[in-house]
């Protein structure tokens, strides 16, 4: 059954067309990692899917899903480091799409925000303040808002930027999990030996889709030779 | 003065119209400013505030000029100001600081050009500069009393909202909450806030009851609730003791108000670095 379904996507960016005549549908249980290299529209193509960036033209439908019912987990940035809030604070944040008019939490709120910290391993941090963990811990909290919030689909935008070897594991352990017991997965990633040992499609991206199926058909492709070139050039460069 | 004689004072003082009506004001204004400021300071816009108090300056000048009543001819040209600041602290192309900075100055300088141009009202100006007690009168108290149902109620009801959307905007957004309403309805009441509290505490002074309050209580608070609730109780305990201060010692009631945030915003960042400390 399809979640999403986006037809003809084109999007500008500062005057730029960064995306056009983007297709392809997220399934039910899916499992997909955005490829690119640096600046090829992942994260626009993202936030047009989330509405959070105006389409120029074409269309997202949520077809099996709302809006209100899909995790997001934004590209770390420096928000929330040092700012005031309890980890309890945050997760339960992910359940405002649910509350409508509501304007306070009830008590299937709560229990969702304790629930999606349980499955996370991370209720013993539930008192703690967000903005004095460390960079995995962050991550692993904004991963239970995210899930606190979805019904069927998360959407990440790299989640394991800048995190060490063994934090990035333990993340896509997690992510992979999640997926196991029915999450629909939607990730741009960096990582494109990652996403092809994890992810069961790959969407290509790069202005417009390069490719969009199954790993394994995608590891054969040239496009996939071309981007691990290209990611190996930027690491050497960087 | 043993403390029975300034307790005597402060009750003969605190019996004057006058008085009454600077106290209910400045209790609800600090209150609203501290509460809109724990949103401005921590979505780092809280240059807004001061920006606004400059409008605010050279909208009153103005309406002085031309004999307009100062409060309905300033608070709507300050409201459209708010949107602009808004619009501009979130445009990519043109920094948002530098934008208020520009409105800010542009605004100061054409009040005060006004001020040299026309006589004999430079008492009054100055009195907006550097605030007055004897300044409230019924409208401000009335305006004041609305102003604060307003913020209290959009915290009341929209808390959560609020606390998302100052979280993480694009995690908010996502979810279906509309950030850019709260962000222009927050800024909407900050500008009415400054332009009440402005005459009494002065357009020089009106801003930091934004900035002390929620930056003392984050020094002690680390939950988004406590630092709310912290910084209303700070901004509201400041302004009684700066304008008892005032009373006694006959100094401005805004300067000693921002002395009282001063000392609180000091005492709360030591107890904060020696819970810490006490911790490790």
């Amino acid at each position: 059954m399809t979640l999403i379904r986006c037809t003809d996507v084109t999007m500008r960016y500062g005057g730029v067309t960064a995306l056009s005549n983007v297709t392809f549908e997220i399934d039910r249980g899916d499992n997909i990692c955005i490829v690119g290299p640096n600046g090829a529209g992942k994260s626009t193509l993202l936030k047009g899917l989330l509405g959070l960036r105006p389409l120029d033209s074409g269309k997202v439908e949520y077809i099996g899903t709302k809006r209100s019912e899909i995790g997001y987990l934004p590209q770390q940035t420096s928000v929330g480091v040092g700012f005031p809030a309890s980890v309890r604070e945050v997760v339960l944040s992910g359940r405002l799409g649910r509350a409508g008019f509501r304007p306070f939490y009830n008590r299937a709120d709560r229990a969702a925000a304790r629930d999606a910290l349980k499955r996370l391993g991370a209720e013993k941090l539930a008192d703690r303040p967000f903005g004095e963990l460390s960079g995995g811990q962050r991550q692993r909290v904004l991963l239970a808002r995210a899930l606190a919030a979805a019904d069927s689909l998360i959407c990440l935008d790299e989640p394991v930027a800048g995190l060490d070897p063994e934090v990035t594991a333990g993340l896509y352990e997690l992510i992979d999990r999640l997926n196991r017991e029915g999450m629909a997965i939607l990730m741009v990633s960096h990582d494109l030996d990652a996403a092809l040992q994890r992810a069961r499609k790959i969407l290509h991206i790069d202005g417009g889709v390069r490719f969009f199926g199954a790993a394994e058909e995608y590891a054969k492709t040239q496009e996939a030779a071309r981007l691990r070139g290209d990611v190996r050039r930027e690491e050497e460069a960087g | 003065m043993s403390i029975g004689e300034a307790f005597g004072t402060l009750g003969e003082m605190f019996s004057y119209g006058w008085m009454q009506r600077a106290l209910i004001v400045g209790t609800l204004v600090s209150l609203c400013a501290a509460l809109l400021g724990v949103m401005l300071v921590l979505r780092r816009v809280s240059m807004i505030g001061d920006g606004l108090s400059h409008v605010g300056f050279g909208a009153m000048a103005a309406a002085l000029a031309i004999g307009a009543a100062p409060l309905p001819f300033a608070v709507p040209l300050v409201i459209a100001a708010a949107f602009l600041l808004i619009r501009l602290s979130r445009s990519e192309r043109v920094g948002g600081d530098a934008a208020v900075a520009v409105a800010a100055s542009s605004s100061l300088a054409i009040g005060l050009i006004i001020v040299s141009l026309g006589p004999g009202m430079n008492a009054d100006v100055s009195s907006y500069m550097y605030g007055s007690v004897l300044a409230m009168n019924s409208q401000d108290v009335v305006l004041s009393l609305t102003l604060s149902a307003a913020v209290l109620g959009l915290y009341l009801f929209s808390y959560n909202r609020l606390f998302a959307i100052t979280f993480d905007e694009g995690f908010a957004t996502a979810t279906g909450v509309r950030s850019g309403l709260y962000g222009t309805l927050v800024a909407v009441l900050t500008a009415v806030t400054v332009v009440v509290g402005m005459r009494m505490m002065g357009a020089l002074l009106i801003s930091s009851l934004v900035v002390f309050p929620p930056l003392a209580a984050m020094r002690v608070c680390r939950s988004f609730r406590g630092v709310t609730v912290w910084s209303g109780v700070i901004a509201v305990s400041c302004f009684l003791v700066g304008i008892s201060a005032s009373c006694l010692c006959g100094t401005p009631v805004g300067a000693s108000v921002v002395a009282a945030d001063l000392v609180a915003l000091l005492l709360c960042t030591s107890v904060g670095r020696a819970v810490r400390d006490s911790k490790r």
